[in-house]
């Protein structure tokens, strides 16, 4: 360091406490760099005025369009020189991760020497939409620093009105509610939508979400413009020696009211052995010598409570895929819209599954590019046009799993109804 | 002149994790049984074929400076079979293949400064956003508010005490980057912004402006001959939509921009559907570099809720039982008239009944 540091007297009391500090971070970077002596100056400052100090403007890699995060400080003199010039510009680099955040330590290593030689030292894991970033470089630094991270076999995410990078769970590398391949599936569809990514040029921003069970970890339901969660047709599959384990450990009163009586649905009833009634379509298992569990799993909304909580004596079914949903966001404009399901079950097991998945998303997003207002998030466009021209446009028919209920009010034209019965029922006849 | 050479990038788009999955993780992809908790911070996953997995979860500060990620590596080298993948919530995970290897692993990561927990019915790391760090709009800070909070939740990050799990996130501005949360932590604007007529010409184009904002109360005008836009501050909601567009609209305050907490957002579909966050206070000052106010309330809640809910209640299940009105008794917050909907789709959380708890 050749640079003296500021006083941060605000900062300096964040280094205290068991948390992991993430100024004793930056003061060891700026041990090394002036980048950071200044950007720490610049931090305090905002921490007593209570005011941020970064623009936007336009800095990129050769041959994309997005993926940089551009700032530029604010901070400046009566001259319009800035307070903290090491620090004028500091940009980020937004880097896709791979499908379940999983690294080694080879590739960590070498991400922190390319971005300890080109950038500011601090890197994110990850940011909210998934990215690893690479926070702080100079307008100069970003193209030699996105030249060696590509170098690893890393490429640029989203930023502005394009596809977004996205997220999967840890999924079935680790997980045994795992209902499809997240990993693949999320490369499948991303890499078949780069040109979307890096030359942004949609509406707005649309964003891919894999989830591999209802539990949604990814949060894809309420953050993502199309939700790949995963779920299963057939019945809950039942290990009668784990049922019994977990029995033994929690007990009856455990059964009952936090297996049993939380199912949504009702679908799972408590038995005397004797009085199961084992069918097509009902799981059962034994949890004691004189009790079991019965689920009738036409009942059964796939929630993923009761497997959640006797992990491994349930289990998802074997017919697994994914239900798809549109749509979700956060408030702006028009208030918070959780996707809404456009296909209630399609398969993900086969390259040609998940070609499907990838048609569907570009039909979606070509619709998208064609009909939504700038600025209007898929969701709020669904929501301007109705769901049911949105599905006719990209040709999936009506299910009523796609509602909550049929509509509860007569305002609508419906001189087309016969056509539309007739068609039901050709297609019946078809089946 | 010539232009300099420039590398081509090569669009390789997501990599193949695979290259980056332990071997044990590839070797019984798709084939996982079931999992338990020895104890909080460590997964056990048993495969169908046999082989078993720990997971050593530790808290991180997500912005990390590469000295924090070598040292993680070396923990990562030397412990636990040179491994490691992030959690959704910032959270670092080391698998190792056997139980020997995570007492030592969780040792070293204690003594470095990583507390390891974040499992099951914990309070985990807060997801969160930019601040003043880096974003172009904050109202806040995020990274530092972050461990300001977790400073004082890590008893709750490294033992399983709660109900269920908790989730909380944390926004520098109404956008809530930070995502819904069983409690999120949002920055409420309350004043309209303030324009810089000098710059809206030249900075902003002003259509996109007018269109962007929620109830229609920004028009073009001239102001002191200069064209510009003006607010209508009667039907401004300081929601802060303008601000991005045009920077010259400043919408953050020092004094006006506060806090406000919103509770029992639920992404998981587990017993009730996803559910969206409810706002349960607002007026919170926005004071660094610790945000006393804040934690006063977020712990004020969570005691609430570890005291009363029943096990497996989320957050949003624990208030469908109990109801409104003895959620705000209980936690002592005011319900004020600004808590009770009038936006679009309002109707649908009156209440529509004569179910009244008393």
């Amino acid at each position: 360091m050749t640079k003296a540091m500021y006083p941060t007297p605000m900062l300096d009391q964040l280094e205290s406490g068991p948390w992991p500090s993430f100024v004793t971070g930056l003061k060891r970077l700026a041990e090394d760099k002036d980048y950071v002596v200044d950007l720490l100056g610049q931090l305090e400052l905002s921490y007593k005025t209570r005011k941020g100090y970064w623009k936007g403007g336009t800095v990129g890699v050769y041959g994309y369009g997005g993926g940089v995060i551009p700032r530029f400080t604010e901070a400046k003199d009566a001259d319009n020189k800035p307070l903290f010039p090491n620090a004028a510009e500091f940009h980020t680099l937004r880097v896709m991760p791979p499908a379940g955040m999983h690294y080694n330590t080879d590739i960590l290593r070498k991400m922190t020497d390319i971005w300890e030689k080109h950038g500011s030292g601090l890197i994110a894991f990850h940011g909210q939409s998934g990215d690893i970033m690479f926070q702080g470089a100079t307008s100069e630094g970003v193209q030699p620093a996105f030249d060696a991270i590509n170098e690893l076999g890393f490429d640029l995410g989203g930023a502005g009105p394009a596809v977004r990078t996205s997220m999967s769970c840890v999924g079935a590398a680790r997980c045994e509610q795992s209902c499809y391949d997240e990993a693949t599936a999320h490369r499948t569809v991303i890499n078949s939508f780069l040109d979307d990514i890096h030359r942004p040029s949609l509406p707005y921003k649309f964003k891919f979400k894999f989830s591999g069970c209802p539990n949604d970890c990814m949060n894809s339901i309420q953050r993502a413009d199309m939700a790949v969660i995963g779920t299963w047709r057939d019945n809950i599959r039942t290990d009668e020696a784990l049922a019994r384990k977990w029995f033994a450990k929690h007990g009856m009163n455990e059964l009952v009211n936090d297996v049993v009586a939380r199912c949504p649905t009702k679908a799972i009833r408590l038995k005397e052995l004797g009085e199961l009634e084992p069918g097509d379509s009902v799981s059962t298992v034994a949890v004691s010598d004189t009790h079991g569990l019965e689920i009738d799993n036409h009942d059964c909304v796939r929630c993923m409570h009761c497997i959640n909580v006797m992990t491994g004596a349930l289990a998802p079914g074997k017919d697994k895929g994914a239900t798809i949903l549109v749509g979700g966001k956060r408030t702006l404009k028009i208030g918070d819209l959780m996707g809404t399901v456009v296909v209630p079950f399609m398969k993900l097991e086969t390259d040609e599954d998940r070609a499907k998945l990838v048609e569907l998303g570009q039909q979606v997003i070509d619709f998208f590019a064609e009909n939504a207002l700038e600025h209007e998030r898929t969701g709020e466009m669904i929501e301007r046009i109705g769901i049911v021209n949105f599905l006719d446009a990209i040709g999936i028919e009506v299910d009523p799993s796609m509602v909550s209920s049929p509509r509860t009010n007569p305002y609508v034209r419906m001189d087309g109804w016969d056509e539309e019965v007739a068609k039901i029922n050709a297609r019946k006849q078809v089946a | 002149m010539s232009q300099p050479q420039m590398r081509r990038a090569v669009e390789s788009g997501v990599p193949d994790n695979r290259q980056f999955l332990h071997p044990l993780l590839i070797k019984n992809y798709g084939n996982w049984k079931y999992h338990d908790r020895p104890r909080p911070g460590v997964l056990h996953h048993v495969s169908h074929s046999g082989d078993e997995v720990w997971t050593v979860r530790a808290g991180t500060q997500r912005q990390m400076d590469v000295h924090t990620i070598r040292r993680l590596c070396d923990i990562a080298d030397k412990y636990a079979e040179s491994h490691v993948r992030f959690t959704i919530r910032s959270n670092i995970e080391f698998m190792v293949s056997s139980f020997d290897k995570v007492g030592p692993l969780i040792a070293e990561l204690e003594a470095k400064g990583f507390p390891v927990g974040g499992t099951g019915n914990s309070v985990s790391m807060i997801s969160h956003t930019q601040g003043w760090l880096h974003c172009d709009i904050p109202g806040t800070d995020a990274s530092c508010a972050v461990k300001a909070l977790m400073d004082e939740l890590v008893d709750e990050f490294r033992n399983e005490q709660m109900p269920n799990r908790v989730h909380m996130s944390t926004s520098c501005c109404e956008i809530n980057c930070g995502g819904q949360a069983d409690i999120a932590i949002i920055i409420q604007h309350t004043k309209p912004p303030k324009i810089n007529h000098d710059l809206v010409a030249n900075v902003c184009e002003r259509p996109t402006v007018v269109a962007r904002c929620p109830v229609a109360a920004i028009r073009p005008a001239l102001v002191n001959g200069k064209p510009s836009l003006e607010v209508d501050e009667k039907k401004c909601i300081c929601c802060g939509a303008c601000y991005p567009p045009c920077p010259p609209m400043q919408i953050n305050d020092p004094e006006h921009s506060k806090f406000a907490i919103w509770v029992g957002g639920k992404n998981s579909n587990a017993r009730a559907k996803p559910t969206f966050m409810k706002m349960v206070a607002a007026g919170i000052p926005n004071n660094p570099p610790r945000w006393p106010e804040v934690s006063e309330v977020v712990k004020r809640i969570l005691r609430v809720y570890k005291a009363d809910a029943r096990a497996w209640e989320r957050m949003s299940d624990w208030i469908e039982r109990i109801g409104w009105p003895r959620f705000f008794e209980k936690t002592e917050l005011p319900f004020t008239k600004y808590l009770v909907d009038d936006w679009r789709g309002a109707r649908a959380n009156l209440n529509a009944s004569t179910h009244i708890r008393f």
